[in-house]
């Protein structure tokens, strides 16, 4: 594996579904912590309440072969049922803890991902969940599949070649992308945002004034659950469901994405996921790299590749210290400080 | 001074005699049996009081009064053990705090709370009411809240300038000093067109220079027909803007008065003032009260003594006698 080859697979991550489900999931994250100050350390449960939603709903009711639906009608539902399930979801994590202290959400909401990954990965729901081996692909991407208008075979130059499925994918999920920082960047710059924003400051401060705290707390822990979701179809949509990917790693994944690019801007956690994945391949990369050249020793491949997570939470430490407000953020509003 | 060294049994704000838990003439806030634990302590056992409308009410107290719980529960910060307290005629009970809010009964806090990453003109139009663009759907087209942001925006920048901030219009709340996030805080709650104004010590922490332009934002309220209540620790503040006084101590209401003859109430001087009864708090310059405490420092080797001696009942009478006589003082200025 040479350089060239190094940065090829880096830059190929700038537009990698992956990298727009992310960026989908932190903006999501965004809505919560960055605007609102709710500590929800569980998006990776957001995810996969809505891809588990997803592909259970295609593969079990199939509107398409059971109902004769189109397949862009039956999508859509699949999508629908995913953002319900992630509306329903996030009403059961709000309504006891969002009374109570910031501290509180973060317990439940961390506690809440795993047991939702634990449940899903249970033998006895085999037949639904597929348990630890997840469901495949195949089983529910065929309505997905069915609306590509694309008909070729490859797309894109350079780096950003792709197959027609995969240029499919990217072009839906980075159109949701666009339309979540729309609909981020209109909510912000309303009064509702605003709200949200003293929210974050100060609760009782905008209790007094006459705000209904808990409800915005509540629409907008929902809506960016509703991120989650929607980013845990995207996630799966390349790939299959795979219980373990749902893991916590992946919300501090966001985190680090959020707290990269600034919280509390629109722009940052585009930004900052599309950065967290180059960097992740790049380092990945090199790792791979000199290890062909034996500079670690006796380590085997894939220990050595475990060295770039000790480098991402070494750049996370750097980051907190020297640019807490991330790269995009106002120095003014500093962003670790809720 | 006969007049003064008796407390006047009538009075024209009262309906009947003037007294600790006395009817109003035209009350804005009654409260009954309101009473509030924590565990086995009472923090608030308030039999009944009212609140006269459009007026200024103090509510004064030694520390640990229960004057700012009785504020929470007041305002629905807080949740008594039981009791009804009413606003306007309206029951208060079980009413959620922002739902109090709305109603026109708007608090500030005790410790500041100005929203730090937000503009100082941003905390203002949060004040204000009934906005459309509030709501998560109505908030993503903006024609159908521009129109009434920007009547907000005029009237947050005429009170602004009212209260001397409309410099700071764009700077985070965070950049303001301590006072100038006092103004801003009872700005704020005007923004949202209270009818009554609660402030949890608004002078308190603020440098004499802006206490006196704090009092005058406050006699201003009155002017506008506006309620305040107010909690405070200095008398010459009291004294100087308050129209009623309410006396809190360990949770009840011992006294109610005009702020002119209140403090020689015995239970006031028993309650309130402890060991520097014997001085006069409300005719003081603050020289003379940066002298007071110069002295407090100094007795203090001997303070076991002393407070022992300000305990017994035969002190504290003398001490109500010796306020009378520089109650005189204050006749004459």
């Amino acid at each position: 594996m040479d350089f060239l080859s190094i940065i090829n697979s880096a830059a190929s991550e700038i537009l990698s579904p992956t990298t727009a489900a992310f960026a989908l999931a932190t903006i999501g994250l965004n809505i919560h912590f960055g605007y609102s100050g709710l500590l929800n350390f569980g998006q990776a449960g957001f995810m996969a309440i809505g891809a588990y939603a997803f592909a259970i709903f295609t593969m079990m009711v199939d509107p398409t072969a059971t109902l004769g639906w189109p397949v862009w009608l039956s999508f859509i539902a699949a999508v629908l049922v995913a953002v319900v399930a992630a509306v329903i979801f996030a009403l059961i994590l709000g309504i006891p803890t969002l009374r109570l202290r910031g501290d509180y959400l973060a317990i439940v909401t961390i506690a809440a991902a795993e047991i939702i990954r634990f449940s899903v990965r249970t033998q006895d729901l085999t037949a639904i969940t597929g348990g630890s081996q997840g469901l495949r692909g195949a089983d529910y991407k065929g309505d997905f599949d069915a609306m590509n208008p694309l008909t070729g075979t490859t797309y894109g130059f350079g780096p950003w070649t792709a197959t027609a499925y995969d240029t499919w994918v990217r072009i839906v999920a980075w159109s949701l992308v666009i339309v979540a920082l729309v609909l981020v960047w209109l909510l912000m710059r309303s009064p509702w945002g605003r709200v949200i924003k003293g929210i974050r400051e100060d609760e009782d401060a905008v209790r007094s004034l006459g705000k209904n705290v808990y409800g915005y707390k509540m629409q907008a822990l929902v809506l960016g659950g509703v991120l989650g979701a929607v980013a845990g179809v995207m996630f799966v949509l390349p790939r299959a469901v795979q219980p373990d990917n749902f893991a916590t790693t992946m919300t501090f994944y966001i985190w680090t994405a959020l707290l990269l690019g600034g919280a509390a801007t629109v722009f940052g956690p585009l930004l900052g996921s599309i950065l967290f994945w180059v960097l992740l391949s790049f380092t990945g990369g090199v790792i791979n790299l000199l290890h062909g050249m034996g500079v670690f020793g006796d380590m085997s491949g894939s220990q050595a590749g475990q060295i770039r997570f000790v480098l991402i939470g070494i750049a996370l430490m750097v980051l907190v210290i020297f640019r807490p407000q991330g790269i995009l953020g106002n120095k003014k509003e500093l962003s670790f400080n809720v | 001074m006969s007049d003064t060294t008796t407390p006047p049994t009538t009075h024209p704000l009262v309906d009947g005699e003037v007294g600790p838990g006395c009817k109003k003439v035209d009350p804005i806030v009654v409260a009954d049996g309101v009473v509030r634990q924590f565990g086995g302590l009472t923090a608030v056992d308030v039999e009944h009081v009212e609140i006269p409308r459009g007026m200024i009410t103090a509510l004064i107290g030694p520390n640990g009064a229960g004057k700012t719980t009785f504020f929470n529960l007041l305002t629905g910060f807080d949740r008594p053990n039981k009791g009804s307290w009413s606003f306007d005629g309206q029951s208060l009970a079980h009413v959620p705090s922002h739902k109090v809010a709305r109603r026109g009964m708007v608090r500030t806090f005790q410790l500041t709370k100005s929203l730090g990453r937000l503009t100082v003109l941003q905390n203002m139009l949060l004040g204000a009411r009934d906005q459309r663009g509030e709501g998560i759907f109505a908030a993503l087209l903006k024609p159908l809240w521009a129109k009434q942001e920007q009547a907000n925006t005029e009237r947050a920048d005429a009170l602004l300038e009212r209260f001397k901030l409309d410099a700071k219009r764009e700077d985070y709340a965070a950049s303001l000093s301590g006072g100038q996030r006092k103004l801003l805080e009872m700005a704020r709650a005007l923004m949202s067109e209270p009818s009554l104004v609660m402030l949890d010590e608004p002078m308190a922490g603020v440098n004499p220079a802006l206490t006196q332009s704090l009092l005058d934002h406050v006699k201003g309220l009155k002017a506008e027909g506006m309620t305040v209540l107010f909690v405070e620790h200095d008398m010459h503040m009291v004294r100087h803007i308050s129209d009623w006084v309410i006396v809190m101590a360990e949770g009840k209401v011992v006294a109610e008065g005009p702020p002119e003859t209140i403090m020689q109430d015995q239970a006031v001087v028993d309650a309130y003032l402890g060991a520097h009864h014997d001085t006069d708090l409300g005719t003081l310059t603050n020289q003379q009260v940066a002298q007071i405490h110069e002295d407090a420092e100094e007795e203090v080797p001997v303070d076991p003594e002393a407070s022992d001696t300000a305990g017994s009942g035969t002190e504290t009478s003398t001490g109500g006698a010796t306020r009378v006589t520089t109650d005189d003082e204050e006749g004459q200025r």
